[in-house]
């Protein structure tokens, strides 16, 4: 299944005549660009700046209100839905202070692009983003984004999209990222998608299936029933399928889900169980664990076959691991040393050092996607998430709580995900926090969930 | 090193409050679909009176407790509890030599995932390899770990997380 999302290098276009757009020769299919590339590098600046730039997102305005096949209704509610989305995502990481759609005026379509600055300057707004939905024929869904400054009155960035009915929410997020990267200068990750183990039931009961959502935890969805125990997702880097652990047969074993078919392989056959199954950032390799006679080791195999790799040969625990952003070294943990400790390695197992040295334990180590952070669980009393550099120095807590576990990172490396378990009652649920450590949040999921791990920006 | 604590006699009352309702069972290969308020996975449980020799519900009733061996946080070294109860298993295992039995090894809440199965594996391997030492073919055990993933005390309290790091002998019927 293909996404279509059809940039447009001018939308004045889109707001001439329906005609005139549908006569228009399709543009080639590239991916909005973001507007700026890098941002913050290394250390992670202090936000409080940021708190109160207030953004003014009023509903989107249409051509027309006409019925649509999206799950939000018709072009005017969809036009709501969008801004109502747009605010939800920018509220939620701590940089803005934005205000949605249900306590706003509406724009016409004129004044999305011509806005009017004297009434949004009125309302304190400091940034401003207007927009517009058109059902095309043929079901699709056409969406402007549109950024301002209200005090400068000036355009600070502008896209466009064509979308599916089912994919509308995408545009949401497109408009989201376009905001939030032109404003923060961090690279874009709202359109993603989240794998997790949704549970229910009692503690020593638990139902544990694998599930899958967008990142706002919206489009979610089922992928098992529950009958066996699924385990520690990942997606693979092209959103295609997702690598899991299930004890289907009764013994713990690695399968690949096949998200265009809803079927699903053994990753290998094996005597042994396997556990903490891992891809590369290019999907081309698959790291493993494996336990023979109680020793654990972890080795790596073609994704799409082929003979696999022992890469760490030593008589304790090593598993898990996470490969640095351009694939040519792997973050582990092992126990080699007597306990849980975070260890790297050359992609090709040579090389092998530890370099957590806080005390306590360290576990679950996640590389950023922008390479220069590697997130972990660090367990001395209460298990927190942390993030270190990849030399091991410069640790920061960015949680505190009884049990905090397994981070993983957001496409652009800004912000974590992990899962927090109750004492006593062992419910679970995914938390979200940004690397200040001040913006926590509770990802609001059906039922408890744990074990998330974040997908790429959707291509 | 023996700080494991030892629960027959929790084990033999629960075991014996069970009795009148209970079917023999053992902890299930898979989480059934629909959870209700059931009791835990506890091995004791459903021990009867004149259960068939050489059964399941046999090997329970006459290990009372000593099904499982538990382990000290992190570790999975057999001490002297564990190779009592390991040799009261390997006796009746050698008078019934065509059974097979599953080790399934568990651990505590207070590990992280992915490493608890790799340690409850590790527990489970060290009772299979006591078990060969005491000369039951290994060929007759298979192990399994569930890592934290099937507690059977439900507190978050040492003396619960003393109880959910255990390997239980599972014989197969």
């Amino acid at each position: 299944m293909t996404i279509r999302l059809r940039t447009f290098a001018t939308l004045a276009l889109l707001l001439a005549a329906p005609a005139a757009a549908q006569t228009a020769s399709p543009p080639p299919a590239t991916p909005p660009q973001s507007t700026e590339e890098g941002g913050l590098s290394g250390a992670v600046s202090d936000d409080s700046d940021w708190q109160n730039l207030g953004i003014a997102i009023p509903a989107f305005a249409t051509n027309a209100e006409v019925p649509t096949q999206t799950s939000a209704g018709n072009t005017t509610a969809l036009g709501f839905a969008m801004a109502g989305i747009i605010t939800a995502n920018l509220q939620n990481n701590g940089l803005f202070k934005p205000t949605g759609p249900t306590s706003l005026p509406r724009p016409a379509l004129g004044q999305i692009q011509a806005p009017d600055y004297g009434t949004w300057s009125s309302r304190g707004a400091e940034m401003l983003v207007h927009g517009f939905v058109r059902a095309e024929a043929g079901g699709q869904i056409t969406v402007g984004c549109y950024l301002y400054d209200v005090a400068l009155q000036q355009n600070l960035a502008k896209a466009g999209w064509t979308v599916p009915p089912a994919e509308w929410r995408r545009a949401a997020h497109k408009c989201a990222d376009m905001v939030y990267s032109r404003l923060s200068g961090e690279n874009p990750f709202f359109d993603s998608r989240i794998a997790y183990i949704a549970e229910t039931g009692p503690k020593d009961r638990r139902l544990k299936r694998l599930a899958i959502m967008d990142s706002d935890g919206a489009n979610h969805r089922y992928l098992t029933t529950g009958q066996t125990i699924a385990l520690t997702p990942r997606y693979s880097p092209d959103y295609k399928s997702i690598l899991y652990l299930s004890y289907y047969n009764g013994n713990p074993r690695i399968f690949i889900y096949n998200l265009e078919t809803s079927s699903q392989r053994l990753l290998l056959q094996s005597r042994d169980p396997l556990f903490a199954p891992r891809w590369s950032p290019d999907g081309k390799w698959v790291l493993y664990s494996v336990a023979r006679a109680g020793n654990t080791d972890i080795y790596k195999m073609p994704a799409a076959g082929g003979d696999p790799v022992k890469l760490t040969d030593s008589p304790g625990i090593d598993i898990g691991g996470s490969f640095s952003p351009d694939g040519s070294r792997i973050v582990f943990e092992s126990d080699r040393s007597g306990s849980q400790q975070v260890y790297i390695m050359n992609a090709d197992g040579t090389g092998q050092k530890r370099i957590s040295f806080f005390g306590g334990r360290a576990a679950t180590p996640e590389w950023s996607p922008r390479g220069d952070q590697i997130a972990f669980t660090h367990i001395a009393g209460n298990f927190r998430i942390a993030v270190m550099d990849p030399g091991g120095a410069n640790l920061r807590y960015l949680t505190d709580s009884w049990q905090d576990e397994a981070p993983t990172w957001a496409p652009n490396g800004r912000v974590i995900q992990f899962f927090r378990t109750a004492r006593g009652s062992g419910k679970t649920g995914i938390w979200q926090v940004d690397l200040t450590g001040r913006n926590e949040r509770k990802l609001e999921t059906p039922v408890d969930g744990s074990d998330p791990a974040w997908g790429p920006l959707r291509p | 090193m023996n700080a494991s604590p030892r629960f027959a006699t929790l084990a033999v009352m629960l075991a014996g409050s069970l009795a009148l309702s209970a079917c023999a069972t053992k902890a299930p290969k898979q989480l059934p679909p629909d959870p209700g308020a059931g009791v835990g996975t506890n091995s004791s449980q459903g021990a009867m009176q004149g259960a068939a020799p050489g059964s399941q519900a046999d090997f329970v009733a006459q290990m009372m407790g000593q099904d499982t061996i538990y382990f000290d946080t992190d570790k999975y070294n057999i001490d002297g509890a564990d190779q009592a109860a390991l040799q009261a298993q390997a006796a009746w295992l050698n008078r019934y030599p065509a059974k097979r039995i599953t080790l399934e090894g568990h651990c505590d809440e207070r590990g992280t995932r992915e490493y608890n199965l790799a340690l409850g594996e590790r527990r489970a391997n060290a009772a299979k390899n006591y078990l060969a030492s005491l000369g039951v073919d290994p060929a007759r055990i298979t192990t399994v770990s569930y890592g934290k993933e099937r507690p059977v005390a439900l507190e978050s309290t040492e003396e619960a997380w003393a109880r959910n790091r255990r390997a239980v002998t599972v014989t197969i019927d």
